[in-house]
C-alpha cells in the first residue's frame, strides 16, 4: 500500500534535500574564511549545516540523527566520507542542537531519529554534502595551482595534481574552498566505485562504550547540579492532592520537596538521598476519573468500537461486494497487549531554568520536540531553550517523546540550580507512553479450489500519529496504524479499515510500530490458512508472491538456510514469517521446542534480509540481531495490565526481558542488492513474534491469537 | 556518616547515610558515571562493580556493608589482565549497541574470566544471566567472552 506518509515523505524529501544541500554548502564555517574581510568582527557561531573542515584537516559532522545503538554514528559518517574522500577516522561528530528547520529529517519533516528512517533519509543528502565539499576543495586547489579542476583528484583528505605531483591537504584548502561557489551539478559515485560504503567499517562509538567513558543523558553533571527522584500519580490523569514531607526533610542530603500538578519530587545532593526521601513522603493522590479503568475495560471498548465503522484505508477489488457473492470465508480475531519500551537507561533529564531561559541535558530521539514542549510548558521562547543532546541509552520510540523533559523543566523552574531528574524503573514502566492494545478482525475468502482470493483486515486501537504528528494524517488515515496491514501477498481483493479508539492511557511509537503489530496478526493468520488448506506454509506464501520477487527471494533463502521441511523431533516445530516495511524485506524461520507444560525453548533463528544497498553489513547484522531479540521479549514475556487505572507491573521481575541463556543461535543473511537502502532498525522485531508463534503451532498444534506466548496460555487451549 | 571506601585502589572519604547504595556514591558523590543505574533491585546488572574481585550489584549494596573491601569499577577494570582481554574482545566483536548496559556486562564478564579462564557456554550463561541488554547484544557477548578466553589459553 502506498501510505500517505510515504507521499508526504517524498514531498518533504525534495524540499529538505534542497535545504540540506544548501545548508551543507554554507557549512564551511571556518573562522579563517572571514579573515581579511571587511566585517572581520567576531560573530557568534551559528552552526547551520553538517560539515566543517578545520585548518587541521579534521572533518566535523554535526549529526542531525542520534545514536541510540543503531550505528548511525558510524553509517552516516561513512556516507560523507565516501564522497568527501577522507578516512572515516578523521571525521569528528557533534550532536546537533535542537533545530527543526536545519536538522529536520528529510522523510518526516521533524528532527527525529526513528521510523527506521535514518539511512533512508541520509543516503542521498549526506553523500551530496560530502561530494559538494570535495568538489569545492578540488576547485580551490585547481585555482591555487592555476590548472583545470578536471586534472585534479581528491584522495584521503588531500587534493592531488597527478601530472605535476603537487598536493594540498584539505586543511590547507578549507578557507579558500569556503568562499567558492557551490557546484550546481553534483555527481555521485556509482555503487561500483564505493570503497567505504558496503564495508563493515568499525563502529566509532564502541571504545567509549566499553570503558565507561561514554556520556549518556543520565551522566550529565553541570556545575551546582542537584538530583531529584520523582513520583507521578500512579493513576493516569490523576493529580497530587497533598504531601506530608516532614520525614523526608529530615533525611541527610535532602534539599527540597517540589510539587507539580500531577507529581512530587524530592531534590537532594545525590540520588540515594533523593530516593530515600521520596520513599519517606506520605503522598495523597486525587485519582480522578480513571480510577476504575482496566485492561478489560479497554478490550471491551475495542470490541464495542469494532461493531461500528472506521476509516477505510484500502479497498482494492471491492471486497464487500466480493464477499457478498457467497465466497467461502475464514475468520479470526487477534489481540495484542500493551507494552512498555523498557529502555535500559530510565527516563531522565537535567534542566536549568535561569534568567535567560532554559538549558536541558538529555538523551533524546527528538531534540526539537523537547525544545518546543519545554518552551510551551514554561511559557518561554523556544529560541531560549537550549538542548544538549547525548548518547541515548535505548530509544525504541520512547525517547521520541518529550514528557520527561517537560517534567524536569517544571521541577527546575522551582529551583535556583540545575536539577537532574531520574525516574526509577517503576516510574519508567508505569509512566511510559505505551504500545497500544490492539484488536484485529481478519477474514480471507477462498475460491472453489480453496485458494485465497480476498483479504479483509479490520483493526482497532489507539492512533499514535493523531496525537504525535497530526500532520501525517492524510485523508483521515493514520498511515502508521495501517502500514503493512494489507500483507504483501497477491490477492484480488484487499480491504483495510482502521477504527481509532482512544483510552485514557498515553500511547506511542514502539520499535516496529504499525508493521510489527500488523505483521504479527497477518503472518499468523496466513499460517492458519496454509495449515487449513493442508499446504506447506512456505510454499503457500511463495505462490502468492509472484508480484513481489524481493519478498519471494528472502522467503526462499530463509527456508533453504533453515533446512525447512526436514524431519523434526516430536515437540519441535519450525515457523516462518515474512515482513515488508521501511523499504526492506525480511523472512525469518524460527525453530523451537515446546514441552508438555508449555515451556518454549528456542533452538535456532534463521533470518534473511534484503534492505537494498547495505552501508555497513556488520551494522545491519547487529540491528537484525537486536531487533529480533527485542521481538523475542515481546513474543515470550511482553504484557502490561491495568487495574484501577494504574499499571500493575513495575520492574524486571514482573515485566521481564529476555536474558542471555534464552537466546538461541541466530543466523542472519543479507541479500546483495543495489536497490535504494531500506531501514533495518525494526524489521527484525517485526518478523520475530509471528515466526515464533507459527513455530509453536507447528510444535503443538495450538494456535495462540495473542501475545505473549506463555505456558499458561498454551495450557488453556 | 563519614565512610572511607577503597575505590580503584584509592581511599575515598564520603559523608552519606550508611544505607546509601554504593551506586549513588560512585555516580553522584565520586562523579564516576561509568557505572549505570537500571532497576534499583539487582535485577538487571547495569550497576555491576567488583568487590574484592567478585561481581556485586552496587544499586543494592549499602556503603556501610563494604568495610575495607576493595571496589573496582569500569573506569579501572582495563588495568587488569582480564579487563584488557574483555575490552579488546568487546571492541573486536563490536558488542555494544546503545552501550548503556555494557559497563555492567564488561564487569560481569571480567569477573567470570578472572575466575574461570576457559568458560563453557553454560558457564557464560550462568555468569551473564543477571545482566540484561535491551538492544540484544547477547550473541556478541557470548562470542566476545569466548574470544577473550581463547586469547587467554593461547597466551
Amino acid at each position: 500500500m502506498e501510505t500517505p506518509r510515504h507521499r508526504i515523505g517524498r514531498r518533504s524529501f525534495l524540499t529538505a534535500s534542497l535545504g540540506l544541500t544548501g545548508a551543507m554548502v554554507v557549512a564551511f564555517n571556518w573562522p579563517d574564511s572571514r579573515m581579511g574581510s571587511a566585517d572581520a568582527a567576531p560573530r557568534i557561531f551559528q552552526p547551520n549545516a553538517f560539515i566543517s573542515i578545520g585548518a587541521d584537516g579534521l572533518v566535523t559532522l554535526v549529526m542531525p540523527f542520534v545514536e541510540m545503538g543503531q550505528g548511525t554514528y558510524t553509517a552516516v559518517p561513512m556516507l560523507i566520507a565516501e564522497e568527501l574522500e577522507v578516512d572515516l577516522a578523521s571525521v569528528r561528530l557533534e550532536h546537533a542542537p535542537a533545530d527543526e528547520k536545519r536538522y529536520g529529517h528529510p522523510l518526516f519533516g521533524s528532527q527525529i531519529t526513528g521510523g527506521s528512517g535514518t539511512i533512508r533519509g541520509a543516503w542521498e543528502p549526506m553523500r551530496k554534502a560530502g561530494a559538494a565539499a570535495r568538489m569545492m576543495l578540488v576547485a580551490a586547489a585547481a585555482r591555487e595551482w592555476k590548472v583545470d579542476a578536471s586534472t585534479c583528484r581528491a584522495s584521503n583528505g588531500e587534493v592531488l595534481h597527478p601530472s605535476s605531483g603537487r598536493k594540498l591537504g584539505y586543511g590547507q584548502l578549507a578557507a579558500k574552498a569556503a568562499v567558492l561557489p557551490v557546484p550546481d551539478q553534483i555527481t555521485l559515485k556509482p555503487a561500483s566505485a564505493f570503497t567505504l560504503v558496503g564495508t563493515s567499517a568499525k563502529r566509532l562509538d564502541v571504545p567509549a562504550k566499553v570503558n565507561g567513558s561514554a556520556r549518556f543523558g543520565i551522566d550529565a553533571n553541570p556545575p551546582g547540579m542537584k538530583i531529584a527522584a520523582v513520583a507521578a500519580c500512579p493513576v493516569f490523569g490523576g493529580r497530587l492532592a497533598e504531601v506530608d514531607e516532614s520525614k523526608a526533610r529530615a533525611i541527610k542530603g535532602v534539599r527540597k520537596i517540589v510539587r507539580l500538578d500531577d507529581a512530587v519530587a524530592v531534590v537532594a545532593d545525590h540520588t540515594g538521598a533523593a530516593r530515600k526521601g521520596l520513599a519517606a513522603l506520605a503522598i495523597t493522590w486525587d485519582n480522578g476519573s480513571n480510577a476504575a479503568f482496566s485492561t478489560a475495560a479497554w478490550e471491551g471498548q475495542l470490541t464495542e468500537a469494532m461493531r461500528g465503522k472506521g476509516v477505510v484505508a484500502l479497498d482494492e477489488g471491492h471486497f464487500a461486494g466480493h464477499r457478498a457473492s457467497g465466497a467461502k470465508t475464514v475468520d479470526a480475531v487477534y489481540t495484542m497487549p500493551m507494552l512498555a519500551h523498557a529502555t535500559m537507561e530510565p527516563m531522565n533529564c537535567t534542566a536549568h531554568v535561569h534568567k535567560d531561559g532554559v538549558e536541558l541535558w538529555v538523551g533524546t530521539q527528538a531534540p526539537a520536540r523537547c525544545q518546543a514542549f519545554v518552551a510551551e510548558a514554561l511559557g518561554v521562547d523556544p529560541a531560549r531553550v537550549k538542548v544538549n543532546n547525548h548518547l541515548v541509552g535505548g530509544g525504541f520510540g520512547r525517547r521520541l517523546e518529550a514528557d520527561y523533559a517537560v517534567q524536569a523543566a517544571q521541577i527546575a523552574k522551582q529551583l535556583p540550580y540545575p536539577v537532574k531528574v531520574i525516574w526509577s524503573r517503576e516510574e519508567d514502566i508505569q509512566h511510559d507512553i505505551y504500545r497500544p492494545f490492539y484488536r484485529d478482525e481478519l477474514s480471507m475468502t477462498l475460491d472453489a479450489k480453496g485458494a485465497a482470493v480476498g483479504f479483509s483486515h479490520r483493526l482497532a486501537g489507539s492512533s499514535v500519529v493523531a496525537r504525535y504528528a497530526p500532520a501525517w494524517i492524510a485523508k483521515g488515515i493514520d498511515p502508521d496504524a495501517v502500514e503493512a496491514a494489507e500483507t504483501p501477498y497477491d490477492l484480488a481483493h484487499k480491504y483495510v479499515e482502521f477504527i481509532a479508539v482512544e483510552a485514557p492511557v498515553p500511547t506511542g511509537f514502539w520499535r516496529g510500530v504499525g508493521p510489527t503489530h500488523n505483521c504479527f496478526v497477518t503472518e499468523c493468520f496466513i499460517d492458519e490458512l496454509a495449515h487449513a488448506a493442508g499446504q506447506d506454509p512456505v510454499a503457500y506464501r511463495r505462490a502468492m508472491l509472484i508480484k513481489t520477487p524481493r519478498a519471494r527471494q528472502v522467503l526462499e533463502i530463509a527456508a533453504q538456510r533453515a533446512g525447512w521441511g526436514r524431519k523434526l523431533e516430536p515437540g519441535t516445530g519450525m515457523g516462518v514469517a515474512l515482513a515488508n516495511a521501511w523499504g526492506s524485506f525480511a523472512a525469518s524461520v524460527v525453530e523451537c521446542t515446546v514441552d508438555k507444560d508449555g515451556n518454549i525453548a528456542l533452538k535456532r533463528m534463521t533470518t534473511v534480509v534484503d534492505c537494498g544497498q547495505v552501508i555497513n553489513p556488520n551494522g545491519v547484522i547487529a540491528q537484525m540481531e537486536g531487533g529480533q531479540i527485542y521481538g523475542l521479549t515481546a513474543a515470550l514475556y511482553g504484557k502490561l495490565t491495568i487495574e484501577n487505572g494504574r499499571i500493575m507491573q513495575g520492574n524486571f521481575h514482573d515485566y521481564p526481558l529476555i536474558r542471555i541463556h534464552e537466546v538461541p543461535q541466530l543466523d542472519i543473511h543479507l541479500v546483495h542488492s543495489s536497490e535504494s537502502p531500506g531501514g533495518t532498525g525494526e524489521i527484525g522485531t517485526t518478523v520475530t513474534a509471528p515466526a515464533l508463534a507459527n513455530a509453536v503451532f507447528a510444535a503443538t498444534g495450538k494456535r495462540l491469537r495473542t501475545l505473549p506466548l506463555t505456558p499458561d496460555a498454551l495450557q488453556r487451549i | 556518616m563519614a565512610i572511607t571506601l577503597n575505590v580503584n585502589g584509592k581511599d575515598r572519604r564520603v559523608d552519606v547515610d550508611g544505607d546509601t547504595p554504593l551506586l549513588w556514591v560512585l555516580r553522584d558523590v565520586l562523579e564516576m558515571t561509568g557505572t549505570k543505574f537500571g532497576c534499583g533491585m539487582a535485577l538487571c546488572g547495569a550497576c555491576t562493580v567488583h568487590l574484592d574481585g567478585q561481581p556485586i550489584r552496587s544499586c543494592s549494596t549499602p556503603v556501610e556493608s563494604i568495610g575495607k573491601g576493595r571496589i573496582t569499577t569500569i573506569e579501572a577494570i582495563g588495568a587488569t589482565a582480564a579487563g584488557q582481554r574483555i575490552q579488546a574482545a568487546w571492541i573486536k566483536h563490536e558488542v555494544p549497541q546503545c552501550g548503556y548496559c555494557q559497563s555492567g556486562q564488561v564487569m560481569s564478564a571480567c569477573a567470570l574470566l578472572a575466575a574461570n579462564p576457559t568458560p563453557s557456554d553454560t558457564d557464560i550463561d550462568a555468569a551473564m544471566a543477571g545482566n540484561l541488554c535491551r538492544c540484544g547484544t547477547y550473541p556478541r557477548i557470548r562470542a566476545a567472552i569466548k574470544s577473550a578466553a581463547g586469547a587467554d589459553t593461547k597466551g
